[in-house]
């Protein structure tokens, strides 16, 4: 056997690089993935319309709309957060402490306004805690956030107890219940229109942006590059915080009122909306268009159940069950397609032996109910 | 090949074993406190409600530590617990002669049918853990209200016999405290007297290795999903009977409690560390505290607020103490 | 043909579109070493890994024992007799001595339950029989990497396998082990066991074993037993050129002090380090892995910072405590372990290239894209990176376009100390001279460069001087007339003679 040069070895395939190629233009950008929520929006609204004469109702969508915006702008933070690889699972507490630690000032006779600052400069000090835990100390986000989860929600009810606080003045509730001037744009949606821009292009337009792809990429190969990780990750955390008392405000703005269980297990919806929007759950990866995309996705699939009255938990089977097969079936294929590996025999067993439980838990499911609820 | 200085064996132990004695210290340090204040708390009667207040943490909590020794973590045990008992009182209102034991055992498999479907996921269909059990959350809780149509079960429509169930004492304690010890001295016995149990921790520590030293590693994580969902159906047959009552929000958030008793007790997020014993010292910790509160006459609106600060004081102790000894 | 117990045909192996295996050939007799040789990237692993069954080829076959035979995993190759020791360590952190050797095998009782008493018995008497003195209930997390090693070695011996493959297993061993395990090699190998042997130390081949295969870019260079073969003949099969021409490194006068280093200490991982580095130099750091070498070079540009100790740059003292801090003051280190520390491997060459620069290519915090582009482009022609366009990942180069991108990363920061740490490790020999060469350039334009390198030949032939360092500790200072690989070697690997050098 011939050995060839090491030099001819390394020409094989490749050559020098000839030409700066031009950086992708925004429609190269929009991925495949973008362009699947785009076509699936489309399937929901066409299918909705055809099911409910209500739903391409301006008047209703209009009000739809701003019942999702809270969630929206606490994703635009966590956007920011899961692409560099962490989690914030506090921010609906954080929401429900601001909110309730608002309602508590009010209460006791603080302008409203000042109340609002008071609440907005609150979140934006726990979202700092988080992330000083979580950069300087070095903790896994998951657990600090956790343990924030159940703080920052404990101290909403030790502020309101079983209480309610309420009687908001209207200049307050328009930041949640308002329309722009003339026209059905809520003013929720307008805020969360702007700061969705702002975000996107934070994150795809600055140096701050590259860095936070970077840390999530590789946060060791970050760190020897001279990125300031630990910083970028506390501004991070607070920005979080920052946003997640501004929901806490617009909620509040919207019911007109507190209580201290606001927003609960709306954390887990931000996630959702971020996740299906194809934002990457380990870091590195995910565009602000697709998160955006996703939030109205969910939205207006929520919004067309609930016109084919499907009562807002059952929904979330919908909802989780797209989570999980939106990274479930790309995983799958790839199986099949890449190494074209042999089915085992055993494997083969393993499979049968699952559809079997399966089948037998759908038939226990179902028989089981029909027997007590026909009674 | 001599002179190979092993750095201070003895120490490195001792701090691995802090854990648990720490948070005994703390327990007794706090139960003093408390009885001082209360001399109530010292009562035979509200140690044995201790003991019936964690009982079913302690069986979830057993289970997710083990989800989460292999780098794992299960968000749906709530749910699952909530349309297991829903299930399961459905089948005791429908037909209450059925035998008890097999109820258990009903509600054992159908937890491991949904813990299986999680496991598959996880492990075959390589969905990160907390994407595919935040997704299960989700859809076992949608589906209680499917299943009930949004109705409940209340007490008078469930036997007594399966009331009695949780609370009957013919071995002196509750039953439901037996039930728990029992469960807990297996997954002792599973941790760390069988090969599948130390591979829980080898997949945890390093997942490659595992891989290389002929670990099946998918089958492994696959089988720690399917346990939390037993564990989960077994919780949902003794909360049902417990509380009397199969509600659609039963156990709602309860995911929480179970993942904090785990890392109080010692059991790393980052997976391949966690003892039976820590965990169970973690849930009585966080029972105490539920216990405590009302006893001092502090708000029990201060419940959740203690659970959050105990855990961020058990990270942030924890991390601590690995600084200062690898700093010396 | 039938007294081979194991037999590779034309073993091919690509990984996405990059063939890094090229119908390699393989052969084993049972009682022999068989010693498998090439450069880092040349294959060795690679092949290893598909006798074990953690790859699988994409062409050729593999005949044990007569039968054709395919491992889907590592557990197949294991229950077929084959044992390894891979290069990267496998241990597990979490587990103590005594499981990590008998992880996934633990000697049960009749019951089924594991036999923990029987266990550490095994294990105990198994690390005595390899002359190895480790504390059984210590979990690996706390062991020295010598250690580790040893503990892998303990692990490999514990399976009595027909065939053992030892990759590496010296790196890290001081010449006492390493004596002690050729020992227990040689009484393998008598009782009849099939090993296969990977190492650097062309000595040691020399002493352990009976044949030779010669890989060379993937590709199959030839077999022949070490009875005929000299050390000369090696190297110019392995490399495909004689060495001579590989180090250029051109004397250049010594300008002032650019970095001076004293006492540096981080205790347990090194103690006391000082020296000097002059503009135009080019200082060589030789020792073992895990002699704290990078540790040393980490603390200097403040990833760790260290914890007593001063650095002084250009004469004036200066506290380092984060990379940027080190950037800052004209330093620049391109870091021995290229994906995890050097790379961003899933993002783009571009990207690669400008994220120390960053700023530079920013207004305000908003990236110029044309800016960027430009000086990426610039900077990956100037370096002859090979790939398609710009924009490719960089986890599709080879090794080597990898490295060329980490040097042009580091090299736009135009720094004035610039520390390599393994800086041809794993690259092909093509790059390799190219990395040299440059480094040879840069010196003499006035840069000051801190090496560490694991090859000997490497270090003697670019330092100028050679610090040597054993176990967190200097040992020795050369200059490069003194040196010697034997000087270098018997520094490295014996105990810390009384009193520190220099």
């Amino acid at each position: 056997m011939t050995v060839p040069s090491s030099a001819e070895g390394d020409t094989l395939s490749k050559s020098l690089i000839n030409a700066a190629a031009p950086p992708r233009t925004f429609l190269a950008r929009f991925q495949r993935w973008e362009w699947m929520l785009v076509g699936l929006i489309v399937i929901v609204v066409a299918l909705n319309t055809a099911l409910s004469p209500y739903f391409l109702d301006a008047q209703n969508l209009s009000r739809t709309s701003s019942d999702f915006m809270e969630m929206g702008i606490m994703m635009l933070a966590m956007v920011f957060i899961i692409i560099t690889g962490g989690i914030d699972l506090s921010v609906a507490s954080n929401l429900g402490m601001c909110a309730s630690f608002m309602g508590w000032l009010f209460m006791a006779g603080v302008d409203i306004w000042i109340a609002a600052l008071a609440a907005l400069a609150l979140g934006t000090f726990a979202g700092f805690v988080n992330g000083t835990l979580v950069a300087r100390m070095k903790l896994p986000p998951l657990v600090v956030t956790l343990g924030t989860y159940a703080f920052y929600r404990g101290v909403a009810y030790v502020l309101l107890g079983d209480q309610a606080a309420r009687g908001y003045p209207e200049a307050f509730t328009y930041i949640g219940q308002g329309k722009l001037l003339g026209t059905l744009l809520p003013f929720s949606v307008a805020l969360f229109g702007v700061l969705a821009v702002v975000f996107g292009l934070v994150l795809h337009k600055t140096t701050f942006g590259r860095y936070l792809f970077a840390i999530g990429n590789n946060e060791n190969a970050s760190v020897y590059s001279g990125v300031p990780v630990a910083r970028i990750k506390v501004i991070i955390f607070t920005v979080s915080g920052f946003m997640a008392a501004l929901a806490g405000l617009v909620l509040a703005a919207r019911f007109g009122s507190t209580r201290p269980d606001i927003g609960n297990g709306l954390e887990l919806s931000v996630i959702t909306a971020a996740v299906l929007g194809g934002v990457d759950i380990n870091g590195g990866a995910g565009t602000m268009s697709g998160a955006v995309l996703s939030l109205f996705l969910i939205g207006l699939l929520r919004f067309g159940m609930g016109l084919l009255n499907i009562q807002g938990q059952v929904q979330g089977v919908v909802i989780g069950l797209l989570l999980i097969l939106s990274i479930l079936l790309p995983n799958v294929a790839h199986t099949f397609s890449g190494s074209g590996r042999k089915l085992q025999r055993h494997s083969l067993w393993a499979i049968i032996a699952f559809v079997v439980v399966f089948i037998a838990f759908v038939a226990f499911f179902f028989w089981s109910r029909e027997a007590v609820l026909i009674k | 090949m001599s002179a190979q200085t092993a750095p201070r064996p003895h120490r490195l132990r001792a701090i691995a074993r802090f854990r648990e004695a720490g948070i005994s210290i703390f327990i007794l340090i706090l139960g003093a406190l408390v009885a001082l204040r209360a001399p109530a708390f010292l009562t035979m009667t509200n140690f044995k409600d201790i003991l019936l207040n964690i009982s079913i943490l302690s069986i979830v909590a057993l289970a997710q530590a083990m989800v989460i020794i292999t780098h794992g973590i299960d968000l749906s045990v709530s749910s699952m617990i909530g349309l297991v008992a829903m299930m399961v009182a459905f089948v005791m209102k429908q037909s209450p002669e059925f035998p008890v034991i097999t109820v258990v055992l009903l509600g054992m498999a159908l937890g491991a049918a949904l813990g299986a479907l999680n496991g598959v996921v996880i492990s075959y269909g390589k969905v990160p853990p907390i994407i595919a059990t935040l997704g299960t959350l989700s859809i076992y809780r949608g589906m209680v209200f499917f299943y009930s149509q949004g109705t409940w079960i209340n007490s008078f429509e469930l036997p007594r016999s399966f009331k009695l169930l949780s609370k009957g004492t013919p071995l002196g304690l509750p039953n439901m405290v037996i039930i728990a010890l029992v469960f807990a001295a297996l997954v002792y016995f599973f941790l760390n007297y069988t090969r599948t149990g130390r591979d829980i921790y080898a997949v945890g520590s390093n997942p490659e290795a595992a891989q290389m030293a002929g670990i099946r590693r998918q089958r492994v994580v696959f089988l720690v999903y399917l346990l939390s969902g037993l564990a989960s159906g077994l919780a949902a047959v003794l909360w049902a009977s417990r509380f009397e009552s199969a509600q659609t929000n039963t156990a709602l958030g309860f995911e929480l409690q179970t993942v904090a008793a785990a890392v109080v007790g010692g059991v790393s997020i980052s997976g391949g560390v966690g003892t039976v014993p820590g965990v169970l010292l973690g849930a009585l910790l966080l029972g105490l505290i539920e216990n405590a509160l009302p006893l001092v006459r502090i708000s029990p609106f201060w419940q959740l607020a203690a659970q959050g600060l105990l855990i961020l004081i058990a990270v942030v102790v924890d991390n601590l103490i690995a600084r200062s000894a690898k700093g010396k | 043909m039938t007294d081979y117990c194991l037999e590779l045909k034309d073993i091919t192996k690509r990984f996405s579109t990059v063939e890094v295996l090229h119908g390699v050939p393989f052969n084993l007799r049972p009682g022999e070493v068989h010693a498998l040789l090439g450069e880092n990237g040349a294959g060795k692993s690679t092949l290893i890994k598909v006798i074990t069954g953690v790859h699988q080829p994409d062409g050729g076959e593999i005949v044990l024992n007569g039968e054709r035979v395919h491992f889907n995993d590592p557990r197949e190759s294991r229950e077929a007799g084959i044992a390894a020791i891979y290069q990267e360590l496998s241990l597990f952190p979490d587990l103590d001595v005594a499981e990590n050797i008998f992880v996934g095998r633990q000697p049960t009782t009749r019951g089924g339950l594991i036999h923990w008493r029987k266990l550490y018995a095994e294990a105990g008497k198994l690390l005595a029989s390899l002359g190895v003195r480790l504390d059984l209930k210590q979990k690996a997390r706390h062991l020295s990497i010598a250690q580790q090693q040893m503990v892998e070695i303990a692990r490999a011996f514990s399976l009595h396998a027909r065939i053992l493959i030892m990759d590496e297993p010296t790196s890290s061993l001081t010449l006492n082990e390493v004596a002690d395990l050729f020992r227990l090699v040689r009484r393998l190998r008598d009782e009849g066991t099939a090993i296969i042997f990977i190492s650097h130390r062309l000595e040691e081949l020399f002493e352990l074993a009976d044949r030779v295969t010669v890989l060379r870019d993937g590709y199959y260079v030839g077999t022949h037993p070490l009875s005929e073969v000299t050390r000369d003949d090696l190297i110019r099969l392995m490399v495909g050129r004689t060495i001579s021409n590989l180090f250029p490194k051109q004397d250049v006068p010594a300008g002032d002090v650019a970095l001076k280093v004293e006492n540096l200490s981080y205790p347990g991982v090194f103690e006391n380090i000082s020296f000097e580095l002059r503009k135009g130099e080019i200082l060589g750091m030789a020792g073992l892995v895990g002699a704290g070498r990078t540790d040393v070079a980490r603390a200097i540009f403040g990833v760790t910072p260290p914890t007593s100790g001063s650095i002084q740059v250009a004469g004036q003292p200066v506290q380092i405590n984060s990379p940027q801090e080190a950037i800052r003051l004209g330093l620049a280190y391109v870091p021995e372990d290229r994906q995890a520390h050097g790379l961003i491997p899933p993002m783009s060459i571009t990207a690669n290239l400008s994220l120390v620069v960053l700023e530079q290519c920013a207004r305000h915090g908003w990236l110029q894209d044309k800016v960027e582009c430009d000086k990426a482009f610039n900077a990956a022609r100037q370096m002859e990176v090979r790939a398609s366009h710009i924009w490719q990942k960089a986890r599709e180069l080879s090794g080597g376009n990898q490295q060329k991108v980490v040097l042009a990363k580091w090299l736009e920061t135009k720094p004035r100390i610039l520390i390599l740490d393994e800086p041809t490790r794993g690259i092909d020999v093509g790059t390799k001279a190219a990395v040299h060469a440059l480094m040879s350039k840069l010196a003499a334009e006035g840069m000051a460069i801190l090496m560490i390198s694991s090859e000997l030949p490497e270090v003697l032939g670019m330092s100028d001087r050679i610090l040597v360092m054993r176990e967190g500790r200097m040992t020795a200072h050369f200059t490069r007339a003194e040196a010697t690989q034997e000087k270098i070697i018997s520094a490295a690997t014996q105990s810390v003679s009384a009193g520190d050098v220099q």
